[in-house]
């Protein structure tokens, strides 16, 4: 179990608003974590409902037809952008946290430079592959299907 | 402290697992008509017409990868939620309780998901 060392988390949920001196990948940091609770909550209800099948094509018919209409479409197309976004982004933090893409340890002299200066390129190839995605979840949602 | 590393590491790993899986499930069921996989919706039509439902959940592939995604997200949602919660700093016990809470939600979740995806196949 996590033990706290004397350095209580003092702004607490205040803190994820705030991207202060660390810049873009904080908001990103705030989004993932917005994200994955919203992915978190429709999954929990997500294994209920569709459990429904395993009792039959009436029970499912019944289950189905109390999460549709454009309500819940427009929900159901949250959750894909939410997905777009947590999954691509995951991948940036597992590179990150294997530590590719960080750079070098360099020497800390006046300018300061920071890894997020290297670490940005990657910031914006996630953005992009995530409004990708969201376009062809777009096209599908609302054009297509 | 170790143990957390542990489970860390296994949210790392578990995230790679979802990564794949619900990378699927959304082509299957989200993208459907703009990546067209036809086996994966045989009757054509919507992927939750009950027609493609019955034939995903009688394919044995298809039972297995829902149980291990199953598994997989529950631990990396619930896993996360925990390690939110705990960054509030909340009191030894109330932190027990959020650990059990979360471990006995996830566990029952897990075995109702199985339950289904198991007595689904032989429909």
């Amino acid at each position: 179990m996590l033990e706290s060392k004397g350095h209580p988390n003092r702004l607490g949920i205040w803190g994820w608003l705030g991207g202060g001196r660390w810049g873009a990948e904080r908001y990103l940091y705030t989004l993932h974590r917005l994200t994955g609770l919203g992915l978190l909550a429709y999954f929990l209800l997500h294994i209920i409902v569709t459990s429904s099948r395993a009792l039959g094509q009436a029970r499912w018919t019944q289950a189905m037809g109390a999460v549709s209409g454009p309500l819940f479409k427009v929900g159901e197309y949250l959750v894909f952008l939410a997905f777009a976004f947590h999954a691509i982004n995951g991948i940036r933090l597992g590179i990150i946290e294997l530590g590719f893409g960080v750079g070098k340890p360099i020497e800390p002299v006046y300018p300061y430079r920071t890894s997020l200066d290297v670490q940005r390129p990657i910031a914006i190839g996630v953005l992009v592959l995530a409004a990708v995605l969201v376009v062809m979840g777009t096209l599908n949602f609302w054009v297509l299907e | 402290m170790m143990r957390d590393q542990k489970l860390w590491t296994w949210h790392l790993a578990a995230g790679v697992v979802i990564l794949f899986f619900l990378g699927m499930h959304m082509t299957v069921m989200h993208l459907n008509t703009v990546v067209v996989l036809k086996g994966l919706n045989p009757a054509g039509g919507h992927p939750i017409d009950w027609t493609n439902v019955v034939a995903r959940a009688r394919s044995g592939f298809f039972m297995v990868t829902y149980v291990v995604l199953l598994g997989a997200a529950l631990f990396h949602g619930l896993y996360g939620l925990r390690n939110i919660l705990f960054e509030l700093d909340p009191a030894r016990w109330l932190k027990r309780a959020i650990s059990g809470l979360l471990l006995g939600g996830g566990l029952g979740l897990f075995v109702i998901g199985t339950w289904a995806a198991i007595v689904a196949r032989s429909m």
